[in-house]
């Protein structure tokens, strides 16, 4: 298929009191990425339009929307592998409340984190020296697999059971909070646990996997949610957790 | 706003749903219909005459999909859940157990035959 000269872009505008879409003609570039094609709106036909980004190069996750219906990082994605004829449809991320036109506030996301109890408790001090971590065990490799997060909610968009329960955690604090019950060094994994397991924690999930399949890092949070749910059952059945 | 999600992940947790469904609204007419052999056996025979017509053995086909769909997509999420396997550790298990499966029932087919 031939790739055409011009591209139909339809823009989400407005807050959700007042949503409304707006559909521009841009030029199709060569290795032009769905940034790129923002950025153009912005710069030529309309300087109020509104979105998010920092880095354009994948790695502060700041710049995920939603396009042609799917969550995706915009600054690594290219316009000719998403374009759907010579149409493109660009929306704020799912299950996020919307600013202005493609910009969503992440407090509900972030808040998430907070609630999975995703912070690191040391278990040493700084007299104690550097604590000696096998890259080879078997709570490492776990760890290791899903840390590589960049924050950009495309799995939290993408989450069919987020947009049932808006309290759900989410794919990604999930994750960060299996990573740290993998990590040796984490003080008190059980009151990690504790707070996935409750109403709105890791139980939840229903295994659709949509996290796993959008996360643009190719991370796998379906993984780490499993990893969860077997150490909520290992414990119930009297079993020690991994780095406990 | 997301249109559907397209991967197969999605696909298969919407098809043991809804067979999960279908299924729970098949058993109770299922056992009540049974039933009808020890309270009212004419009335039975009468439901054993109307299954033999071959849409009704079109839609026992069907009801066999449904059946296997839920069964095999419950053993996926178990597997899914429950094993700290690789992805293709995963698939090549399904895999198996999916054909050994499709020769049992062959096998058991020739068997009701005989």
């Amino acid at each position: 298929m031939s790739t055409p000269s011009e591209m139909r872009v339809t823009v989400a505008r407005g807050d959700a009191s007042n949503p409304s879409e707006m559909e521009f003609t841009v030029p199709v570039e060569a290795n032009q990425t769905v940034l790129d094609v923002v950025t153009w709106i912005q710069q030529h036909a309309d300087p109020t339009l509104s979105y998010r980004f920092a880095c354009r190069v994948g790695m502060c996750g700041s710049c995920a929307m939603m396009v042609n219906g799917e969550p995706r990082w915009t600054c690594r994605t290219h316009v000719s592998r998403v374009l759907d004829g010579d149409r493109l449809v660009l929306a704020p991320l799912r299950n996020l409340p919307v600013i202005k036109d493609l910009v969503v506030d992440m407090n509900p996301f972030f808040d998430a984190w907070q609630r999975a109890d995703a912070v690191h408790r040391p278990s040493r001090a700084r007299a104690d020296g550097v604590a000696a971590v096998n890259p080879e065990s078997r709570p490492r490799i776990a760890a290791d697999a899903a840390i590589e997060c960049i924050n950009c909610a495309v799995c939290y968009a993408a989450c069919d059971t987020v947009a049932g329960n808006p309290d759900y955690l989410g794919p990604a604090a999930l994750q960060r909070a299996w990573t740290l019950i993998n990590d040796e060094r984490h003080s008190d994994p059980a009151a990690t646990l504790d707070a996935v397991t409750g109403t709105d924690g890791c139980l939840n999930c229903h295994s659709i996997g949509s996290c796993s399949h959008y996360c643009p890092v190719e991370l796998r949070p379906l993984d780490a949610i499993a990893g969860l749910k077997r150490q909520v059952v290992r414990r119930a059945l009297g079993k020690r957790l991994p780095c406990d | 706003m997301m249109n559907t999600p397209r991967h197969a992940l999605h696909w298969a947790h919407l098809l043991h749903r809804v067979s999960g469904i279908a299924l729970a609204l098949f058993l109770p007419v299922h056992f009540y219909l049974l039933s009808l052999a020890l309270t009212d056996p004419d009335a039975f025979s009468s439901v054993i005459a109307f299954t033999d017509q071959p849409l009704v053995k079109v839609a026992e086909g069907g009801l066999v999909f449904l059946l296997c769909a839920h069964l095999f997509g419950g053993l996926r999420l178990m597997a899914l859940e429950s094993l700290s396997w690789t992805a293709t550790q995963k698939t090549l298990a399904a895999a198996g157990i999916a054909g050994s499966a499709l020769v049992a029932l062959l096998f058991f087919l020739q068997v009701a035959r005989a």
